[in-house]
């Protein structure tokens, strides 16, 4: 009876040990991989990852984390421009829903990255600062999303990845009361479906 | 369903007892279009009660502070101190014989109000005169048998009795005003009584919700909501909460009742355009009001129905045109400043109320709905915004931030005695004045 209890405690340790060291094997492994497939080909250094790590592989097999390496690059470029489409607002001038030519190349920017990307649908969203009033702000605010999206339209995208919503004045991006708020409110807000 | 019971009750307890002069009532006691309006001196004295024990005392003295508030509210008296009497008010006896009117004379009254209130098996027995303390005589006189807790509804009705006689309209009384609130995280309609009391939430859309409007009968209210993610146009049934919804693409906005029907105009932006059409209050389209390829918002009708103003940026800026519904003739009306919007049409019918924006603030001005006379009412208060008038056409309810956070505000057509009338958690936007029983159309 004694004698089992020592085996079964020792059993307990030993097999968490095992695991961790096999665990241990197998992340100096990938690492090892990866250095050696991005020193040679020069690839510019990847922005610190996220803190999201691809899950290790459950077999060890030697080519598969090159593929999802690979992959991962193409994933987090995309993730990237994507963040940047999301990131850089449209600035519009004061009761106006017409682009200005700062607005035209942040839109040109926007449609390279979507010409790239030809699977992702866009919702623009208008606003408006909150010097006018309500009502005519939500038309303004639709106006706006609606000259971002005929310019894309324009310059080749299809109309039919595009939707339009407007918040008015309602979703204020900066919520201070002076010129340098109410510049950053102006604006169409792209957000990837 | 209460209010309607106790509509029923009170209807078939009160007795007009005596029936003076107001037959043909005095309307020359306040001419409503006057700008100059004189204040009329007015003695509220606590109403007596034969009872001596403290809760009819209470409530004696309740009821008349209650007459004085909403009398006060209506900005046509001068409420007179009651230190200053020299009648004693547990002495004073209603009816003429009684009354020593002298010795109101004295005081500065021109109008007196008396009243009794007994509480008799758990009920209450109030009688209310109005007089005239110069001629001597009485001009209304009340009796009201109501439960317990009628009292507010028993004084908003000789109130309505007092500013019929002496104006010849029912005044605001019975209205209510629906306005948004953001107080619960969300912009959400809210509706109170006439004079911001009794403040009950009305959505619980638990998204933005914006410009309410009532109905001419005050039985639906109608709204946007982005309770489905974008501006949908809701229109929604007070008392059973029943609705219809128009959710076409783009936005649906800015509803405005046509008034006497169940229609509506609002601006829908499906067809790409900005345009205002007819609904039908069950939400289907009737036709498109407004000509293609321009902005079009905020519709507000005449009281006949045959013209609408609204909002167009077609000349550049947003300003207000008149559209005459069965001609189609549009005719811009405000010239001054750059940036006029929200305008609502006055009940009487001659004059529109409108937001505009002047030196980088909101203000309201009033106009002829020709386009003359456009007159400030507002100004240094911060921005003042959404106005709708009162169904009387005598007052004025707004936004403003005059005191930081955008609050309800309240003013006599003329801008006189600008007041808060509420203020609760969040800020507060859109006040919309219902008609009340002034539904009738001319």
């Amino acid at each position: 009876m004694k004698k089992s209890i020592w085996i079964v405690l020792a059993l307990l340790l030993v097999i968490p040990g095992l695991l961790f060291t096999a665990s241990c094997g197998k992340k100096t492994l990938k690492a090892d991989i990866e250095t050696m497939k991005e020193k040679p080909k020069e690839a510019p250094a990847p922005p610190p990852p996220p803190p999201a790590p691809a899950p290790a592989p459950v077999i060890q097999k030697v080519p598969e984390p090159v593929k999802i390496s690979a992959e991962e690059i193409r994933a987090r470029e995309k993730a990237a421009a994507m963040k940047a489409l999301m990131n850089e607002d449209v600035y519009f001038d004061y009761d106006s829903a017409a682009l200005t030519p700062a607005a035209q190349e942040v839109l040109k920017k926007k449609a390279a990255s979507l010409g790239k990307y030809s699977e992702v649908s866009i919702t623009i969203e208008g606003h408006c600062d909150e010097r006018g009033t309500n009502e005519y702000n939500l038309a303004l605010g639709e106006r706006r999303a609606e000259s971002a999206k005929t310019f894309l339209i324009d310059l080749g995208l299809a109309a039919s990845r595009f939707a339009t919503i407007s918040y008015g004045e309602e979703k204020p991006f900066d919520t201070g009361n002076d010129e340098e708020a109410w510049a950053k409110n102006r604006r169409a807000h792209f957000v990837v479906k | 369903m209460t209010v309607f019971r106790y509509i029923v009750v009170l209807a078939a307890a009160y007795i007009s007892f005596v029936l003076p002069a107001s037959s043909f009532a005095g309307y020359d006691y306040i001419d409503i279009n006057s700008p100059f309006l004189r204040k009329i001196p007015i003695a509220v004295p606590v109403f007596g009660t034969d009872n001596a024990d403290n809760s009819s005392v209470q409530l004696s003295k309740k009821a008349s502070d209650m007459l004085s508030g909403m009398l006060d509210f209506t900005g046509y008296f001068k409420m007179l101190d009651r230190d200053s009497f020299i009648e004693d008010p547990a002495k004073i006896k209603s009816g003429v014989p009684n009354i020593y009117f002298p010795n109101w004379t004295a005081v500065g009254a021109e109008l007196l109000v008396t009243g009794d209130l007994q509480i008799k098996g758990g009920a209450l027995e109030i009688e209310l005169r109005l007089f005239d303390t110069i001629k001597a005589s009485q001009l209304i006189g009340k009796k009201y048998n109501a439960g317990m807790n009628d009292l507010r509804d028993v004084i908003k009705r000789f109130s309505g009795e007092i500013i019929f006689y002496l104006t010849g309209n029912r005044g605001v009384f019975d209205s209510q005003i629906a306005f948004v609130s953001s107080g619960s995280g969300n912009k959400e309609i809210y509706i109170c009584e006439f004079d911001g009391s009794n403040i009950s939430q009305f959505t619980r859309n638990k998204a933005i919700t914006l410009f309410p409007a009532w109905s001419s009968d005050s039985q639906w209210i109608a709204f946007t909501s982005y309770i489905r993610g974008k501006p949908d146009l809701y229109i929604v049934n007070v008392r059973d909460k029943s609705m219809s919804v128009i959710a076409k693409k783009g936005i649906n906005i800015t509803p405005a009742w046509v008034p006497g029907k169940f229609e509506l105009a609002a601006t829908l932006s499906y067809s790409g355009d900005q345009n205002i059409y007819l609904l039908t209050g069950t939400g289907k389209e009737i036709k498109r009001l407004t000509k293609e390829g321009e902005s079009d918002v905020s519709p507000t009708w005449s009281p006949d129905g045959k013209k609408m103003a609204f909002v167009s940026s077609r000349s550049g800026t947003p300003q207000i045109y008149v559209q005459d519904i069965a001609t189609g003739r549009v005719e811009r009306i405000t010239f001054y400043g750059r940036y006029n919007t929200q305008p609502s049409w006055s009940p009487k019918g001659d004059k529109i109320a409108y937001s505009g924006m002047n030196g980088g603030s909101h203000n309201i001005y009033v106009i002829g709905f020709d386009g003359k006379d456009p007159v400030q009412l507002t100004g240094n208060a911060g921005d003042n915004e959404s106005p709708s008038w009162s169904p009387d056409g005598s007052l004025i309810v707004f936004s403003s931030t005059r005191e930081g956070p955008s609050r309800i505000f309240v003013m006599t057509a003329f801008g006189t005695d600008q007041r808060r009338l509420l203020a609760i958690s969040g800020e507060q936007s859109s006040p919309k004045w219902s008609l009340g029983s002034n539904n009738k159309q001319p």
